[in-house]
């Protein structure tokens, strides 16, 4: 199964749900992330019942809060 | 309209000879009232640029003097400020660049007590502050207010920057929704951050106000503009105002709160 992951093809295996993307993406710390799927933002809570389509989008935006 | 002088003609014409400003847009700019929150490693270049540019009220927040520290990215401080307010330090600059400005200096921090009576005085708002408590308190005030702003972040080799014009656009709270949990936040001095991505950011930051001002362009409106300056990819992700956001939804706050802080200094 082929899904977007910002903005690069990857391939998964089926019925992988959000959460368990989350890990094979090496994302360290998914509190420091918010992730949109298909243009939609997905509450922490629904990760793991979300299971991916063939030709999803995903774009996982990193909190950033520096600035001084 | 305001009437330039012929110094003022001279020290703009190349905004001026901009098809996209001209004489009309440098009006606009002289006209404007733009807070800068924060006058640290994103403050400082926004408020030369702004300076500069020319933009006619200036008001500039920060509670903090300047630290030896701060050398590396906060451009507008020099050496000899050190344990000067950086409100100070940051006005002494902006005048020596453009005498022909009106600065007014805040030296304190935001919070839910002064923010709104502060921010309702400027028709945008730079976000320059280094803490999730501080970007929420802004983002939720600017709703509250109804006044855009240029929201900005860096860490390390990276930035990222959107601009909101609220209840219009996708506001920070509709991408971010609420702070991280505070023991999952690296903060400036234990991360780090390459000086010049700072500047970087807050160069996007004081051009954007300068799009919005004019009308120039199209400002980072429903959309995040990020970058990483180790492999110097830009990416820009399009979203759409979220009908069930915490804060500018149909739910949405009708209050100003403090959230709680986790600075800079913050032991982690
Ligand atoms: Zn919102």
């Amino acid at each position: 199964m082929k899904v977007l992951i910002n903005g690069e093809t990857k391939e998964f295996q089926d019925n992988i749900n959000l959460l368990e993307l989350l890990k094979v993406e090496d994302v360290a710390q998914p509190d420091m992330v918010s992730v949109q799927l298909n243009d939609t933002f997905v509450t922490k809570d629904d990760y793991s019942s979300i299971v991916l389509k063939e030709g999803d989008t995903i774009n996982f935006l990193y909190f950033m809060g520096g600035g001084a | 309209m305001r009437e330039f002088s012929d110094e003022e003609l001279e020290r703009y014409s190349r905004h001026i000879i901009l098809e996209d400003i001209g004489i009309e847009g440098q009006e606009k700019i002289a006209q404007a009232k733009v807070l800068i929150i924060g006058a640290g490693g994103l403050g400082s270049p926004v408020a030369l640029y702004l300076a500069a540019a020319g933009i006619g009220e200036i008001g500039i927040v920060d509670g903090d003097v300047v630290d030896l520290s701060n050398l590396q990215r906060q451009v507008i401080h020099s050496t000899k400020d050190i344990g000067v307010a950086k409100v100070q330090s940051a006005k002494e600059k902006m005048e020596a660049i453009n005498p022909n400005i009106h600065i007014t200096v805040y030296q304190k921090f935001l919070d839910a007590s002064n923010i709104l009576d502060i921010v309702k005085q400027y028709d945008f708002v730079i976000d320059g502050t280094d803490n999730f408590a501080a970007k929420f308190l802004i983002n939720d005030a600017c709703v509250l207010a109804n006044i855009p702003y240029s929201h900005g972040g860096i860490l390390r080799f990276g930035g990222q920057t959107m601009s909101i014009r609220p209840h219009e656009s996708a506001c920070y709270a509709c991408v971010f929704d609420a702070p991280p949990p505070t023991n999952a936040v690296p903060t400036c001095s234990s991360a780090g951050i390459l000086g010049a991505v700072a500047g970087m950011l807050g160069t996007i930051q004081a051009t954007e106000a300068l799009k919005y001002i004019t009308g120039a362009g199209e400002p980072l409106f429903n959309k995040l503009l990020s970058f990483d300056a180790k492999s110097m990819q830009f990416r820009t992700i399009n979203f759409k105002k979220n009908p069930k956001c915490r804060v500018c939804g149909e739910q949405g706050i009708t209050q100003i709160k403090d959230y709680e802080a986790v600075t800079c200094e913050a032991k982690l």
